[in-house]
């Protein structure tokens, strides 16, 4: 067992300054206008740092450094940018420790998940991409015998990317890493929940790509985010988050006719068949491990499994043990590494979560167990914290239906495989879903049947580079996690070769 | 704030505050209710028109705040709508970080929607029942 020491405390070997600046073109700048905003702790509701409070003026100056770098850096060779993820990725790795301390302390979560997750994630999905890139070919028609369609991958030029708070890290190394291997020059705008920890990453890792090719300009999404996502000069927006803001992306996209790629959340349903409890052994636990899995991230996840869909046969006993379970969670210091489940990242999550938890009593759910906000003893008193809850009722009710972001499952039965299927697919969303069954017949028609990008069989969670992660339906455009990405940031350049001396004889 | 006939939409006083304050600062504002991811479930205040709203969407209420010329439209997705339709929302703020685009986070402060079960008046005078 570890505690952690807080970051900028005297016990601990993690600096932080006083305020920060954008960086771009390769070093750290003040702010255009000179203002800042205060970042938050989650685990305590404290301020600790400023962070430049970016603006239209910033985002012009990032992208003219990324002009300047994007055209010489699309010319290096794969095997150079190659080479050059894999030592970003070397030198998170070397750090990793301190890096998961304070991006447990920036967003809220527990260092035992950063540990073990974000930042061991974050290292391999910069080495997936330096493979994938080496590995990548063009390709070649033959037309006929002397006409030749060459296929040659090229960078789109100067991208942008909006980054979600819940995993600042991850999320922005999902981004990241494909963009740079691809060839492209990047704007990023991080959360203004979670400003900071890319930042950290960026001091250690900024010398090792050209000026201008990454730029970081935190601040407000109208203030900052909408000017880069409205710009003329970036060739392609990325962005994870919510519907309206997805759409809000995608009409000014419309207006300067580039791609988007959006991650956009879910309702995911977490599919137990009976056959899961025919024995009490090793698989039994995984699935009952696999329904907790709601309380990962403190439920600030995407694909969170909050909906709970359990066989009626065995629902009785598979749920007491699965809120016995739920039960064993330790919500309290994230810095410790006992602890399992930290803080929210911001006040007005806990706040919406709140919100939810009182329309889910109001519609008649039951709470199974947690069902408030949790209130811990000392600084963390004023962090933001709550229950592991267990909702049970029915697939209408608004907590059935809406990403509650927060650590909450809705649970209700079902009958029969159609039954299963038929309340999995009702949502707006389609990004994961789980599936638990001992008979791989029943896993596989159910995988199938649901509509979403990710299904997890036998497994929850996981999120292995060489996977493809991307939703159906309301939940995105795109496909993260695997070289298919590499396509969503590149453009096609087609030579169509004649190697005939003859005319055609039209004229 | 209540009102004599039904609505689906309402706002709290300091909701109604802010509006104001936002309204001085960026001139006429319509709200476009969220759903999904991260900051999803959260009402985003926009400049008027800046979020363009079409057949996939549904007008909810005009809210009127004194002082403030031009009703506030509050929009929602109709397929959201299918499912949020039995509820009644109250916009409310609170303190924290904002995010998506919506114009209040620089201010510290975020909209949030607060939702109680519609009665059989309201539900009926909406075709609900």
């Amino acid at each position: 067992m570890t505690v952690y020491e807080r970051p900028g405390s005297s016990g601990s070997k993690i600096k932080v300054e006083e305020k920060y600046g954008h960086f771009i073109g390769g070093e750290f700048v003040a702010p255009k206008k000179g203002q800042y905003f205060e970042n938050f702790a989650p685990q305590t509701g404290e301020v600790f740092t400023q962070v430049g409070r970016g603006t239209e003026e910033d985002i012009e100056a990032a992208l003219d450094a990324a002009h300047n770098a994007a055209d010489s850096w699309g010319r290096t060779s794969t095997t150079e940018r190659a080479n050059i993820l894999v030592q970003i990725a070397q030198r998170i790795e070397d750090n990793l420790e301190d890096l998961a301390v304070l991006e447990s302390w920036e967003n809220g979560k527990a260092v035992r998940e950063t540990l073990a997750a974000d930042l061991p994630l974050a290292v391999d999905h910069f080495r997936y991409f330096a493979g994938a890139l080496r590995a990548q070919e063009g390709s070649i028609s033959e037309i006929d015998e002397n006409t030749i369609a060459y296929h040659f991958h090229e960078p789109l030029g100067v991208v942008g990317q909006i980054i979600p708070w819940n995993f600042p890290i991850l999320m922005a190394t999902w981004k990241l890493a494909p963009a740079l291997a691809a060839g492209n020059a990047v704007v990023l705008k991080p959360a203004e929940q979670t400003p900071w920890s890319i930042l950290k990453v960026v001091e250690l890792i900024g010398d090792l790509l050209p000026p201008g090719v990454l730029n970081i300009v935190n601040g407000f999404g109208a203030e900052a985010g909408k000017p880069l996502a409205s710009n003329k000069r970036v060739a392609k927006v990325a962005f994870t988050g919510e519907t309206t803001t997805g759409r809000l992306i995608m009409q000014y996209a419309s207006q300067n006719l580039i791609p988007v790629t959006l991650e956009l959340g879910g309702k995911s349903p977490n599919v137990f068949f009976d056959d899961v409890a025919s024995e009490r052994d090793a698989f039994y636990d995984k699935a009952l491990e696999g329904f907790t899995m709601f309380a990962l991230n403190q439920g600030e996840v995407c694909t969170c499994p909050s909906r709970a869909l359990v066989q009626s046969s065995i629902y009785s006993e598979f749920m007491k043990d699965a809120v016995a379970r739920v039960e064993k969670i330790k919500l309290g210091n994230p810095l410790d590494t006992e602890t399992t489940m930290g803080a929210q990242a911001s006040n007005d999550q806990l706040e919406k979560i709140k919100s939810y938890l009182d329309i889910g009593k109001q519609e008649g759910a039951k709470v199974l167990t947690g069902g408030e906000q949790a209130k811990l003893d000392g600084d963390l008193a004023g962090g933001y914290y709550v229950q592991p809850t267990v909702f049970e009722g029915d697939n209408s009710m608004r907590v059935f239906q809406e990403e509650i972001f927060g650590p909450v499952v809705s649970v209700t039965q079902f009958d029969d495989e159609a039954d299963a299927l038929k309340t999995a697919n009702d949502t707006l969303y389609g990004l994961g879903a789980g599936v638990w069954s001992r008979d791989a017949g029943r896993a596989y028609r159910m995988g199938r049947g649901i509509k979403a990008g990710r299904v997890w069989t036998n497994n929850y969670h996981a999120y292995p580079a060489h996977a493809a992660f991307g939703g159906y339906k309301q939940s995105g455009i795109g496909r993260e996690n695997h070289r298919m990405m590499l396509d969503h940031y590149q453009q096609t350049k087609n030579l169509l070769v004649s190697y005939s001396p003859d005319a055609l004889g039209f004229f | 704030m209540t009102t004599s006939t039904p609505t689906r939409v309402e706002l709290t006083d300091e909701a109604a505050d802010l509006l104001r304050r936002l309204v001085g600062t960026h001139g006429p504002v319509m709200f476009h209710q969220s759903g999904g991811c991260c900051d999803g479930s959260s009402p985003m205040c926009f400049a008027d028109g800046d979020f363009i709203t079409g057949d996939a969407d549904i007008h909810l209420q005009d809210l009127l705040v004194e002082g403030v010329e031009k009703p506030i439209p509050f929009w929602m997705s109709v397929s959201q709508y299918a499912y949020w339709k039995h509820t009644h929302l109250t916009v409310d703020v609170v303190p924290g970080r904002g995010s998506g685009f919506s114009l209040e986070a620089p201010e510290g402060v975020r909209f949030l929607i607060r939702s109680r079960l519609m009665t059989e008046p309201e539900l009926k005078a909406y075709d609900l029942i």
